[in-house]
């Protein structure tokens, strides 16, 4: 039966489009490479509109130095459960008071993972103008449930993480990897087309920028 | 130069004066027009319905009627962008290729009104005078099909005397659309309502466009709730000078002075 | 079961009950209204605007003009990682396909993310009927599956309800498919959120087995794209053992990389948002993350008879941004219903006769379901001319193969032609005019004039035709 409609179909399509040319016009490419009047490498730049871009969908954005990020870690993490995927750098956590859960060794249920107050993670890279950062499942990202039943995530982004727009980032990224986009904590405009923060996904997104002195571009991942 | 008039057919029975008004100002402007009576229709009733054997005939008796001219102008951009939005498609899909080279031919001398006026003649102010409160409509064809872009706004604002007040939501249609202001009345007396009410809004005394069709549409709403409010085809605008002094039934604008 | 657009009247019928509805027209009004302020402000901050749209359009044709390829692409890739795909022609054979699925998991209730497709097809009603309850877990298309309502846009399927009529759902129906409204629930969009997350968490903790659609899938990879504001979907994508993405064969993209040109199109021009808050991109299955099981349904379902249209066949390229409706205006008085299909819109007046042909009352009339004003050919991110694809179904209807005709109207139109083609009879009427002219009713036409008539006035016709003054003062010279 499957095998019927795959052919018919496949028939289908090859009739219809007997009219075209094999060889296809080019496709134009002619659109930005970078974010509109922004030089990628003006690193200032980039990282003040990727903050810029995440506060105005209502994410919370903290800058750190190296010095500082064990400090404001502890600030911005409660004091309670926070699940910590496996890779992410435990020595960032020194200063912070509550509990780090890893699935190590077994998996957490839903129930578990939803009762959480918190996700605590790396990304894979960031993209300033749209202001999202990509999760791609890599080390300190831990599994997409994970990072999606805590209302609270808080990602790490290291500067050199942050590129200006999507053409300089996709590239780079493995779609053989579940990846997950996020621009801004959970929303919704489905109720007269007004933005609602906060529905199913965390409802808060906390950003903790990692200003390194080394910001060069091979940090990705 | 030898300039024709396609009045169009609409304009022929229904708006005489915007035909009347365009010879004025054409011959005010030093062309000399002519009026080839064989013409009709362009057949976009029947091409926007879906009746391309009807266009053909009628785009046929287009060419035939226009081919010697080394100007076409239209005082309508919805039936001046027929020729080349409709004809050749129509003549190719007939399989009239002769056809089809002619109206590619003839296409490039078909303007409609105001583009004629501001690109082959370069006038922008035509020495009108017409004081009193204006608004102007953009039509859809005007903006879409035709792209007239900001001409229409800037011969009315070379005009003396004019109040231009702007249009709230002036992008949007009328509600006209040939056919469908009959086939979905409901819809297209709904959009139009809008339109009116804004017209009504600015205060003007004069609603102008490029295309008498809409302006019966919104016309009609306006008439029909008794809004005192002119339609007006702007080449009636850009026809009157000051010898002709403000239109005796129309208020003057705030401030407007006789010469 | 619940309502389907099944046995819908004609659009002129459904969009004249339609526009004497005020709340509708007010919440649609106010929607549209805003979405289009927002989509404006975001498309003007890219420079390149017309130039990703340009791309858009290349690829899409890109991939429609060599199809077979790249869905046997993508079908390889999705094998390879894991998944299964099938083939489905058509609505039943969809819907028995997913069906045979959820059947095999055991599972009874089943958890889904917002798709069009799915409402085409009518999947849910399919489910039903198979004992399997298909709970819809976007906020808007569960409004409209709570009230037992109808979509009535592509984004936003219950655009047409305002805050007070969707608290009002929501307090009736929550409790009767799970965790009731919380009591005192205000119309305060947040509070309506809010109540929603606390339905709908019950059920993505539990469920088993979702079913979503997709935006994109990506040839070269296999890859399927979800984008999403409410994390609704990445619940369903993540949580469920097994997943089965129901896909019009048209979603297809050729490689990776073009999701740099769709993904910076599609929210921008849908919800005004640089990116949808959640986008959720994978391949096949994953081992120890998300669903171990993963199906992929390829549905023709009348693509490929809109993919031999050669004109038509550009609606094929469509991303589902919604745009077009955004900014019709006639979509913005009559709201979706009326155009008895969950595609509404200027979309929906060309997508709909391609796919089922215009050969019934219902689906012919959508062609003319638009005053040709031609907003939607420039909001479009995909460059659909829609235009030039209702005039050429219209001609379909009016002269082509389509099995409804307008006698009628044809015999008019010819008449008319008739006498325009031959001067002396266009002659002839137009000085007959003159003189009948003021005999003729100004407020009341006859027969199917008497449209234009309810809410407008006929002008007066001039004694004196233009071409009578020309003759009568040779060109005005005497």
């Amino acid at each position: 039966m499957s095998t019927g409609a795959r052919e018919e179909i496949l028939g289908r399509i090859r009739s219809a489009t007997a009219d075209l040319p094999t060889q296809s016009p080019e496709v134009p490419r002619t659109y930005l490479r970078h974010a509109p009047d922004v030089d990628p490498a003006d690193r200032e730049t980039v990282l003040a509109l990727f903050a810029e871009r995440l506060e105005e969908y209502g994410a919370t954005v903290y800058r750190a130095g190296p010095a500082g990020l064990v400090s404001t870690l502890a600030e911005v993490l409660p004091a309670g459960r926070v699940m910590v995927p496996t890779g992410f750098p435990i020595a960032w956590l020194t200063q912070w008071a509550g509990e780090a859960l890893t699935e190590e060794t077994t998996p957490l249920s839903r129930r578990q993972l939803d009762g959480l107050d918190a996700v605590l993670t790396t990304c894979a890279v960031a993209i300033a103008e749209s202001g999202t950062v990509v999760l791609d499942t890599g080390p300190g990202q831990g599994r997409r449930a994970a990072t999606l039943l805590p209302d609270l995530h808080v990602c790490v982004v290291r500067a050199g993480q942050v590129f200006s727009s999507m053409p300089e980032v996709i590239g780079s990224l493995d779609p053989l990897r579940p990846l997950t986009w996020i621009s801004g904590p959970s929303a919704t405009a489905d109720i007269e087309m007004i933005r609602v923060p906060g529905v199913h996904g965390p409802r808060r997104l906390t950003v903790v920028l990692l200003l390194e002195e080394d910001q060069s571009r091979d940090a990705v991942g | 130069m030898n300039v024709a008039l396609f009045v169009t057919c609409l304009n022929d029975a229904l708006f005489p004066r915007s035909g009347q008004a365009a010879v004025t100002l054409l011959r005010r402007l030093g062309v000399d027009v002519d009026f080839p009576s064989a013409q009709s229709c362009c057949g976009q009733m029947h091409w926007n319905t879906g009746y391309r054997s009807e266009t053909l005939r009628l785009a046929r008796r287009f060419v035939d009627v226009f081919a010697d001219y080394e100007a076409i102008v239209i005082p309508s951009a919805s039936c001046g962008g027929m020729p080349a939005e409709a004809y050749a498609t129509a003549a190719e899909a007939a399989g009239d290729m002769g056809l089809v080279r002619a109206v590619r031919e003839l296409v490039p001398r078909v303007h409609e009104l105001t583009t004629y006026l501001t690109d082959v003649l370069g006038a922008e102010d035509v020495g009108a005078y017409f004081p009193h409160r204006v608004t102007y409509h953009p039509t859809c064809h005007s903006l879409r099909a035709a792209p007239v872009g900001h001409r229409p706004y800037r011969l009315l604002c070379a005009v003396a005397g004019i109040d231009l007040a702007e249009l709230p939501a002036q992008q949007e249609c009328c509600g006209f659309g040939g056919t469908f202001s009959v086939k979905n009345a409901a819809v297209s007396g709904a959009m139009c309502a809008d339109k009116a009410r804004h017209v009504v809004e600015t205060g003007a005394s004069v609603l102008a466009a490029v295309d008498n069709s809409c302006l019966m549409n919104i016309g009609g709403r306006l008439d029909r709730d008794g809004h005192p409010v002119h339609t007006m085809h702007l080449v009636e605008i850009l026809a009157r000078t000051w010898e002709d002094g403000p239109v005796p039934e129309l208020p003057l604008a705030a401030g407007a002075v006789a010469r | 079961m619940s309502r389907t657009f099944v046995g819908w009247p004609a659009f002129p019928r459904a969009a004249a009950a339609a526009t004497q509805d005020m709340q509708l027209r007010s919440n649609v009004t106010r929607a549209t209204g805003t979405i289009r302020g927002k989509r404006a402000k975001l498309v003007t901050e890219r420079p390149d605007w017309e130039d990703l749209r340009d791309s858009a359009a290349a690829l899409k044709d890109e991939v429609l003009a060599h199809l077979d390829r790249y869905l046997l692409q993508a079908e390889e890739q999705v094998t390879a990682a894991g998944g299964t795909v099938h083939w489905a022609r058509d609505a039943a054979e969809a819907n028995r396909i997913v069906t045979e699925l959820v059947r095999a998991t055991g599972e009874r209730e089943i958890v889904k993310v917002k798709s069009m497709l799915t409402e085409e097809i009518g999947l849910d009603n399919a489910l039903e009927a198979a004992g399997i309850s298909a709970r819809e877990t976007d906020l808007a298309a569960a409004i409209v599956q709570l009230g037992d309502d109808l979509p009535s846009h592509v984004v936003v399927p219950a655009l047409h309800r305002n805050r007070g009529e969707i608290r009002d759902v929501f307090v009736r129906e929550m409790g009767r498919h799970g965790r009731p409204a919380p009591q005192g629930l205000t119309d305060e969009p947040a509070q309506l959120a809010e109540a929603a997350r606390l339905h709908l968490r019950e059920k993505f903790l539990k469920a088993k087995v979702a079913v979503s659609g997709a935006n994109f899938l990506v040839a070269e990879t296999g890859t399927v794209v979800v984008v999403e504001s409410e994390g609704n979907g990445r619940m369903c994508l993540t949580l469920a053992d097994t997943l089965i993405s129901v896909v019009g064969l048209e979603k297809a993209v050729p490689t990776w990389r073009d999701l740099e040109v769709f993904l910076q199109l599609l929210a921008r021009n849908a919800t005004g948002e640089r990116m949808a808050p959640y986008t959720t991109t994978f391949t096949g299955v994953t081992p120890g993350d998300g669903p171990q099981r993963f199906h992929l349904v390829l549905v023709d379902n009348g693509r490929t008879r809109a993919l031999a249209d050669r004109v038509g066949r550009q609606a094929l390229r469509c991303i589902r941004c919604g745009a077009c409706m955004n900014i019709c205006p006639v979509y913005e008085r009559t709201g979706g219903h009326a155009y008895g299909s969950v595609y509404p819109g200027p979309i929906g007046a060309i997508l709909n006769p391609l796919l089922k042909g215009p050969d019934d009352p219902q689906t012919a009339s959508l062609p003319y379901a638009s005053s040709l004003c031609g907003a939607c050919n420039e909001v479009c991110p995909v460059r659909i001319r829609f235009t030039d694809v209702l005039l050429k179904l219209r001609h379909e209807v009016a002269e082509g193969d389509a099995k409804v005709k307008h006698p009628v109207e044809k015999a008019a139109l010819d008449a008319v032609g008739a006498v325009m083609e031959h001067p002396a009879a266009w002659n002839a009427a137009v000085r007959a005019a003159g003189r009948v002219g003021p005999l003729m009713p100004r407020k009341r036409l006859p027969g199917p004039l008497r449209g234009w008539t309810d809410t407008r006035n006929v002008p007066e016709i001039p004694k004196e035709s233009f071409r009578t003054w020309w003759k009568r003062t040779d060109g005005g010279t005497k």
